[in-house]
């Protein structure tokens, strides 16, 4: 073997090795990425039924009920971002921190019917801590700005969608919401 | 008084360090012996101050001095003896502490074990090393002093979250800090041959021991993190590819690719100026992946602007380190001498293969980590990607790689025939050939299935290397037992370290075949899961020293016939508001019985009870393969021709070429 094609042969292995791990990770990006999704914006546009998404925000106190099929227990609950409100249907355990009134995060698919079955229930964090993907959702929604102090208490959460959003539309209107 | 000893313990580590990263570069350039001969006298210095430091830090947390806002914050009187010494490093302050001290171990050990070094090179690696470390210990010292005291102090200090009173993640994070800082050696190593502007067989093996060490702690450390998610977190995951696990499993693809391409600069003297590469790139990671990713700097801005000194610090130290190592090697690789190209079907060819497919891999891991923060970062979207992404991209690269590591260790070097190595693969290829057929009958899903078939493969292939080697069946067994002592221990490491990886991967699609249920049932009442039957048969509460607990016991029969019973529970701790899940495991190596007890509905009169009941095929492979891996690296350190190999310098001639 010649020294050209040794030099040859190395390119090509690396060609091959890079090119396809180039080619696997584009192929799983276009299918496999995960996007965060507040409750308002999944009634807005809701994603296709087979695209996992992750659905942030607090759990509306006073809504958490649960069902049984099959021996098999079934945990219903609201998920609010101050606007809109997603029933969720979770099959499992929920996670030791779950709260109601707390921040939660959902991953799993929207059924035809609007809501919400998740696959897995994320609530790992303390009681003070906010995820931030939610935070976020509540700063764009005109709920709780970072800015000034703490965020509100978790009981306010259920009537804050009921009657916040309905007195005040006007604080909402400026980003399109 | 002691944490203030403790602070000038560290101020004076940081300015041993300082002195250490210059006089011995200046002694090396100018081939002062007596410059050069600071090194190790500093370095051994500076670990004895950092030792003195971290003592007191241990000394305030045992004592509950509350005055110490580190201990404060992070401790309580009715914490355990054993979780106030784990707390000090379970904490930013403390981690720190605790990398830098791992950091001037690693100095020591270069001064005391590197003394078969030309005093040049030994001079310069420590050097290098001192320049890190001084740069850590002034960002403990400037922005996170674990030192730091609070006054009025408190009577009590605020406790340590119950999830993390475990022994498993007290030992996880000395050991994984070891291999992370482990790599600072050979990156020193590389630095130092960059600027002496030679890289040759003798640097290879000088360099692999350093490498090979640290490999081996961060498999075990990698392999203590996956079971403690296990078996504490409850949710019958081993390994959830967050950023803090990638963090850690970056670095240890890119030091298996240096493990293996310092061989061939040791037995081939090539690949010189890659390994050189992989060295900076291993090091650069651990650092990046340690201090971005924990202090949360890219997972969440937030994290950033709560501390911005401690941010801008980090990120300064970071460009310093990987930036700096990353100029120099641009200038100075080019005028290293490259080595001779080789056949493809070699020893070396196949190295080069497993360094492709190990940073193919890598790169895929950083992509998919890297890419939500910037997404976020620069354009504000939230998006995450999870295991479906890695599992589609990582495993259709891993399964040729152990493809070809089956045949690596068998292939000679320099020119090989194909013919020859299959022969003596044959019954290897058999076995796994059957393993695939068993597997597509017995498997779901096509990756699983053809893991399993290459792990069968990688494990026979590495008893086929160690049979053919010693002539087993075509021998007498003495004579064989006489080859095997002469065989070197290296050899027996490889195929370990191989067998190992088999054994993972078997347990990791093993596991890819769990079944799980989650049950609401009565006490008394059974369910069915894999063939066995589980039966909750009671419920009663127990009292913890810290806690109160609902302890369940569910018996697991198999046509009848008691496997088991369990006892999974659930604590309340009252002092901070948490509940924490007791996971009961029953293992008998072939598969995991594992109960979880969740909430208790219905009306006191008659309560229902949550279950969640996995059955876990082969899981106790992934961590066993890790530390085979692991003692297979311990078994090839242990090689003779490690330390007797690299040849003694010539004191004397060593001192007049000095003058």
């Amino acid at each position: 073997m010649t020294r050209k094609s040794r030099r040859l042969w190395l390119v090509v292995a690396c060609m091959i090795g890079l090119g396809s791990a180039a080619a696997l990770t584009l192929n799983a990006f276009s299918s496999n990425i995960v996007f965060f999704m507040a409750p308002s914006q999944v009634h807005k546009k809701p994603p296709p039924a087979d695209r996992t998404i992750r659905l942030g925000g607090m759990v509306v106190a006073g809504s958490v009920h649960r069902e049984k099929v099959k021996d098999t227990p079934v945990a219903i609950f609201d998920v609010t971002d101050g606007q809109d409100a997603v029933t969720v249907r979770y099959e499992g355990i929920l996670p030791d921190l779950f709260r109601e009134g707390q921040s939660v995060v959902a991953v799993g698919t929207v059924n035809p019917d609007g809501t919400f079955r998740a696959s897995e229930v994320l609530a790992k964090h303390d009681e003070t801590y906010m995820p931030k993907e939610v935070a976020e959702e509540l700063r764009r929604s005109g709920k709780w700005d970072p800015r000034f102090g703490k965020a509100p208490d978790a009981t306010s959460w259920n009537t804050m969608t009921a009657t916040d959003t309905a007195k005040k539309p006007a604080t909402q209107t400026p980003d399109g919401n | 008084m002691n944490p203030e000893l403790g602070n000038f313990a560290l101020a004076l580590a940081c300015c041993m360090a300082a002195g250490q990263a210059i006089l011995p570069l200046i002694g090396a350039n100018r081939r002062d012996a007596r410059l050069m001969a600071l090194a190790p006298a500093l370095a051994v210095g500076q670990m004895l101050a950092l030792a003195t430091s971290f003592a007191c830090l241990i000394h305030a947390a045992i004592t509950n001095d509350f005055s110490v806002q580190n201990v404060a914050a992070n401790s309580a009187v009715s914490k355990p003896l054993l979780y106030k010494i784990t707390g000090v490093w379970g904490n930013h302050e403390g981690s720190v502490l605790l990398w830098a001290l791992i950091l001037s171990i690693c100095g020591g050990a270069v001064a005391l074990f590197g003394r078969n070094l030309p005093s040049a090179l030994q001079a310069r690696v420590i050097a290098v090393l001192g320049g890190v470390a001084a740069g850590f210990e002034l960002f403990c010292l400037t922005t996170s002093n674990p030192f730091a005291r609070v006054w009025p102090a408190p009577l009590d200090g605020q406790g340590m979250n119950p999830l993390l009173q475990d022994p498993g993640l007290a030992f996880h994070p000395p050991i994984l800090y070891t291999g992370y800082v482990g790599f600072a050696v050979p990156f020193a190593f590389a630095i130092a041959a960059l600027i002496e502007g030679r890289v040759d067989a003798a640097w290879g093996r000088w360099v692999r021991p350093w490498a090979v060490a640290a490999w081996c702690f961060l498999t075990c450390g990698i392999a203590m993190g996956s079971w403690w998610s296990y078996y504490v977190l409850g949710w019958g995951g081993y390994w959830f590819w967050d950023p803090v696990e990638n963090a850690s499993l970056i670095p240890w693809l890119t030091g298996t690719a240096l493990v293996h391409s310092a061989i061939v600069v040791e037995k081939r003297e090539a690949l010189k100026i890659w390994t050189v590469l992989l060295a900076i790139g291993t090091f650069s990671f651990s650092l990046s992946g340690t201090f971005l990713v924990r202090s949360g700097i890219l997972n969440s801005v937030h994290a950033f602007a709560n501390d911005p000194a401690r941010g801008v610090f980090i990120l300064g130290l970071l460009a310093v380190v990987i930036g700096g190592s990353l100029l120099l090697f641009a200038i100075r690789a080019p005028q290293l001498t490259t080595g001779g190209l080789f056949a493809p079907m070699s020893r070396e060819g196949l190295l080069v293969l497993n360094n492709i497919l190990l940073c193919s891999i890598c790169a895929v891991v950083l992509t998919g980590t890297m890419y939500p923060p910037f997404m976020s970062l620069l354009f504000g979207k939230t998006i995450s990607v999870g295991k479906p992404f890695f599992d589609a991209t990582t495993i259709p690269l891993a399964i040729p790689l152990m493809v070809f590591m089956g045949f690596g260790p068998m292939v000679p070097w320099k020119r090989a025939q194909m013919w020859p190595v299959l022969r003596r693969l044959w019954w290897a290829a058999c076995v796994s050939l059957l393993a695939l057929v068993v597997a597509t009958f017995r498997m779901r899903d096509i990756l699983p299935v053809l893991a399993t078939a290459t792990a069968v493969w990688v494990i026979c292939s590495s008893v086929a290397d160690i049979v053919e080697r010693l002539r087993l069946f075509r021998q007498s067994p003495a004579q064989s037992w006489q080859r095997a002592r002469g065989l070197p221990r290296a050899v027996f490491g490889a195929a370990l370290a191989h067998a190992g990886v088999g054994i993972t991967v078997l347990g990791i699609a093993g596991m890819s075949q769990a079944a799980h249920r989650i049950v609401e049932v009565h006490v008394g009442q059974s369910e069915m899961l894999a063939g066995d039957s589980w039966t909750l048969t009671e419920v009663h509460p127990a009292q913890g020293p810290n806690y109160t607990a609902l302890v369940a016991t569910i018996e697991v029969r198999h046509d009848g016939r008691l496997i088991t019973t369990l006892h999974p529970s659930k604590r309340t701790f009252a002092s901070q508001h948490q509940t924490t899940t007791e996971v009961a495991i029953h293992t008998n190596l072939m598969a995991d019985i594992y109960g979880v007890l969740g909430d208790r509905h219905g009306s006191d009169a008659d309560p229902t009870y949550v279950l969640r009941l996995h059955y876990n095929p082969l899981a106790p492979w992934m961590w066993l393969g890790g530390l085979i891996m692991a003692f297979g690296g311990a078994l090839s350190l242990s090689d003779r021709r490690v330390r007797v190999g690299a040849p003694r310098r010539a004191k004397a001639a060593d001192m007049v070429a000095a003058r």
